[in-house]
């Protein structure tokens, strides 16, 4: 079995917003609304500061409150691969997922169903890297399967300091940010 | 591997997901990389057609996706040297421009007076006639001289040679004269050869990087930010000078939050510092250059403790950084900038950058400058330009003797009648460049306009610069056409085809077709010795041994890459006029000018005034692309950053909006701010592009830098606009 996940480099992202973009063209996301987006953090006083850029999305979690949640059974996780999808034709648009995400990571696509990242599970099925992973020019983010010992996932956050968004919330993430 | 996920790992990952997945790799694609699939991969439909992007001027490679006439996505070409398979967002977004409900849709011809913005439709036969016409009674009645082309972008190749054809030598890009002019002059002066775009910078390679001013990560030179981050991962140093803590300044070992207008005095303090410790680079100081002694006499001055009262650094963060650059020369590299046209004494600034370089020895070196490798790809012969009328008409007003190119402000300066013009410019043509937004003093342009007899604007969308035209051209977009080859210089040469990945839209044509029309009317057809641009494509593509038909299925052709430093084999031979790295400019020495550069102070701004900087976002390309529905998802206005003192001062709200007025009483459209720690108290600082007025645009929103730039410095060396010398208050 596989777990899907991200390693998501701080220190090379620069906050272009391509994975942003390029996320929009690969799934036609509706216009006012994003699957994946910057957020810049910097604090300190001028000229001592210190920023951090991360490129955020749904962290396809390993309890995943919007699943837990959803009434009708559309939000799931996918079998061997740990991603959290959404049966569109199951879902009423009842935005109890989107009320449970802690990442505000979901939103209703004006077609009626609750839309987010799926971590490109349409290119990762024909052998291809996500849409945001494959164009990001500072190859920040690297997609992988963070069960498999010894992967390139696992050695860059053996080499360095890592976090995850929330942990608190008791979600288990599966993007983590190295630091 | 690329992205830490190689090919092998892939398919077993993939393999738990999918039956079948690794059968998407059983045919590896020309380039053998894992995150796209195979070029002529046609399954569900979708055409998978190689081209090179035309969002910025950095020519990367893309794939573009087509599907039943529409394209659906762009990618980067993975065997593209300047792409390597990935795109800035600018590129991921460049639909926005080809499906722009904004674009010109036909040719038209100007119905009431000019700058009134009105206008009939007519058919290119109409339009091309009556530019022909207007272009030989140019000719005849002054001299094609007095025929300008003022241009920007790729598009543009056919268009000059027509011009050049024609027998005019008045064509300029203000990406010269406005934006990297100085910095060439300045490297030429000092290694007899310029910096180029892209940049001769080894960033991948390099122990240390110094940016000066210089915001990559904002600024999305796709190649030179894929190199940042790998010099980062690396663990190169980097010093960030700026006074606006840029996302660059956020990933620095050291930044220097400088004083605006002073960096020549850290430049020289740094000189003071690297020459006193002995931490030059003896050996290549000794062999390459001249001048050391005059140059060691000439820095004594400017000790560290001196400069921190000029810029603010403190010595011991000028020492520290200095030793640094010693300790990792060679590979160490001060980054030469891209738009430098700051101050007015930007040559200066950039000769002090490459003479710091110098001493650290980085050009020609691993991690500092590169040589780019050679391709000759021969143009079909055509007969020889006429021999100019009037020598640099740009130059009649002043002159600037070492301006190489030709000036796109001081076309315009001759475009008014004065009594040393032997040449007043009567008509422009105008390519794909919206002067009113890239040239400084706006309202110096529109005078400018008003004493044409003719002008032609041909552009993909209505820009402001549209609505003063006498003969609009709508131009296909860089996805519905041909252009010449793209013969790259970087550290492989390459030769790129531009294709059109779908049929022009509208009545819109590509350049190469106007440009071949025109010179049927004009009776220049010798000078376009071929059937149609294919059949040019494929003569030139002939003379490299490569057929048309390769590059419209690869894109791209790389060529082996040649020694690139001095240490593998380039032998280092500098064309200045000693035939050595000039530390002291004879050639200024020559023309009167400081042979070594010198600080000079600039211009205060008064009480209650703050100097008006401003700069790029990742997500735009200036005003070109302000107006794309795609990338104005992400950021659709700029806003005004106001260091927090400054805002609690004039009561300024985050995120409220405010008028800026500049020294000489212009007023900006109102602006969001933004309140921040992260820019100095003395300038704010705005991104370029935004504040369209043209009423045919969607996309209003956001303040005109340019409006409020009045006045500039001119580079008494090349003519440079130093365009950093206003100064702005709040309207409350």
């Amino acid at each position: 079995m596989a777990r899907y996940g991200m390693v998501i480099d701080t220190h090379r992202c620069v906050g272009c917003h391509s994975c942003v973009i390029s996320c929009f063209m690969e799934n036609s996301v509706p216009e006012g609304y994003k699957r994946d987006w910057i957020v810049e953090v910097v604090s300190g006083e001028f000229p001592n500061f210190r920023s951090e850029i991360r490129s955020e999305r749904c962290n396809h979690c390993d309890n995943p409150p919007c699943v837990f949640v959803c009434p009708c059974g559309a939000s799931y996780v996918e079998e061997g691969t740990g991603t959290v999808l959404v049966h569109n034709e199951k879902c009423t648009g009842c935005k109890a997922c989107i009320a449970a995400c802690p990442y505000d990571a979901r939103f209703i696509n004006p077609a009626g169903f609750a839309d987010k990242c799926t971590f490109c599970d349409h290119r990762v099925k024909d052998g291809l890297l996500p849409g945001c992973a494959t164009t990001c020019p500072t190859k920040a983010i690297n997609f992988g399967d963070l069960d498999q010992p010894g992967s390139h996932l696992h050695k860059l956050m053996h080499d360095r300091s890592v976090k995850s968004l929330k942990p608190s919330a008791g979600t288990g993430p599966n993007v983590y940010y190295l630091l | 591997m690329t992205n830490g996920i190689n090919r092998r790992q892939f398919i077993r990952l993939a393999g738990f997901g999918a039956a079948g997945a690794g059968l998407a790799y059983s045919g590896l694609n020309p380039w053998g990389l894992s995150a796209h699939a195979d070029l002529t991969h046609t399954g569900s439909g979708v055409r998978e057609i190689p081209t090179f992007c035309e969002l910025c001027f950095w020519k990367c490679g893309v794939i573009a996706k087509v599907k039943d006439g529409r394209i659906i996505k762009l990618e980067g070409h993975p065997g593209h040297p300047l792409s390597n398979g990935r795109l800035c967002p600018r590129g991921n977004g460049g639909t926005g421009l080809t499906y722009d409900k904004d674009r010109l849709r036909q040719p038209l011809i100007r119905a009431k007076k000019r700058g009134e913005d009105v206008f009939r439709e007519v058919t290119w036969d109409d339009a091309l006639d009556h530019i022909a016409e207007k272009m030989i009674y140019i000719r005849d009645e002054w001299s094609a001289d007095c025929f300008a082309l003022f241009n920007h972008g790729y598009g543009a190749t056919f268009i000059k040679h027509l011009i050049k054809a024609y027998g005019s030598h008045s064509i300029a890009a203000p990406s010269y004269a406005q934006c990297r002019g100085p910095r060439e002059v300045g490297f030429d002066l000092t290694f007899g050869e310029e910096v180029l775009s892209p940049e001769r910078t080894d960033i991948v390679n390099t122990r240390m990087l110094v940016l000066i001013g210089s915001h990559l990560g904002e600024n999305m030179h796709n190649t030179q930010v894929q190199e940042f981050a790998d010099a980062i991962s690396n663990g190169a140093k980097l010093v960030v000078v700026d006074p606006r803590h840029s996302v660059a300044a956020g990933k620095a070992d050291w930044y220097l939050p400088i004083k605006p207008a002073t960096d020549i005095a850290l430049l020289l303090a740094w000189m003071n510092v690297i020459i006193n410790e002995d931490l030059y680079d003896k050996e290549y100081v000794d062999k390459y250059t001249v001048g050391f002694e005059q140059l060691v006499q000439h820095v004594k001055s400017y000790s560290p403790e001196k400069v921190w009262t000029i810029t603010g650094i403190k010595p011991e963060l000028i020492r520290r950084t200095a030793r640094e650059m010693g300790h990792q020369k060679p590979a160490v590299l001060i980054h030469p900038g891209r738009h430098v046209t700051w101050y007015g004494d930007d040559t200066q600034r950039s000769r002090a950058i490459a003479i710091l370089n110098a001493l650290l020895g980085s050009w020609g070196r691993k991690g500092g400058f590169f040589y780019p490798g050679e391709l000759d790809v021969p143009k079909p012969e055509t007969p020889p330009y006429p021999k100019p009328s009037f020598d640099r008409v740009d130059l009649q007003i002043k002159n600037y003797p070492l301006a190489y190119n030709t000036l796109a402000s001081g076309l315009c300066d001759a475009t008014f009648p004065a009594p040393q013009t032997n040449c007043q410019l009567k008509a422009w043509f105008v390519y794909g460049t919206n002067l009113v937004h890239s040239l400084p003093k706006p309202q110096q342009t529109m005078e400018a306009m008003q004493h044409l007899k003719f002008l032609v604007v041909s552009d993909v969308l209505p820009m402001e610069i549209v609505g003063w035209a006498d003969v609009v051209l709508p131009d296909a977009t860089y996805l519905e056409r041909y252009d010449d080859l793209h013969v790259g210089r970087f550290r492989e040469p390459f030769v790129a085809l531009r294709q059109p990945v779908i049929e022009p839209m509208y009545d819109t044509r590509p350049p190469w077709w106007v440009a071949k029309e025109l010179a049927k009317r004009l009776n220049l057809d010798s000078y376009f010795p071929w059937d149609n641009i294919e059949q040019y494509l494929d003569n030139r593509l002939a003379t490299v041994g490569l057929k048309l038909s390769d590059l419209k299925r690869d894109g791209v052709k790389v060529f082996p890459r040649q020694p690139l430093y001095f240490e593998d084999g380039i032998q280092p031979e500098f064309f200045t006029n000693s035939g050595k790295i000039e530390l002291y400019s004879s050639s200024l020495a020559a023309h009167g000018y400081d042979p070594i550069p010198v600080y000079t102070e600039h211009g205060e701004p008064p009480q209650g005034y703050y100097r008006l900087l401003f700069g790029r976002a990742p997500v735009h390309t200036f005003g070109r692309t302000t107006n794309n529905p795609v990338l104005n998802r992400v950021i659709d206005s700029n806003e005004v950053w106001v260091n927090r003192r400054v805002a609690e001062e004039w009561s300024l709200e985050n995120g409220g909006d405010v008028i800026l007025k500049n020294q000489d009483g212009v007023e900006s459209s109102p602006v969001r701010i933004k309140v921040t720690e992260r820019i100095r108290s003395d300038c704010v600082y705005m991104v370029h592009g935004f504040g369209h007025k043209a009423k045919r645009l969607t996309n209003k929103k956001g303040a005109n830098d340019s409006d409020l730039i009045t006045r500039y410095n001119t580079d008494p060396i090349m003519g440079g606009t130093g365009m950093n010398v206003n100064f702005v208050t709040f309207v409350t």
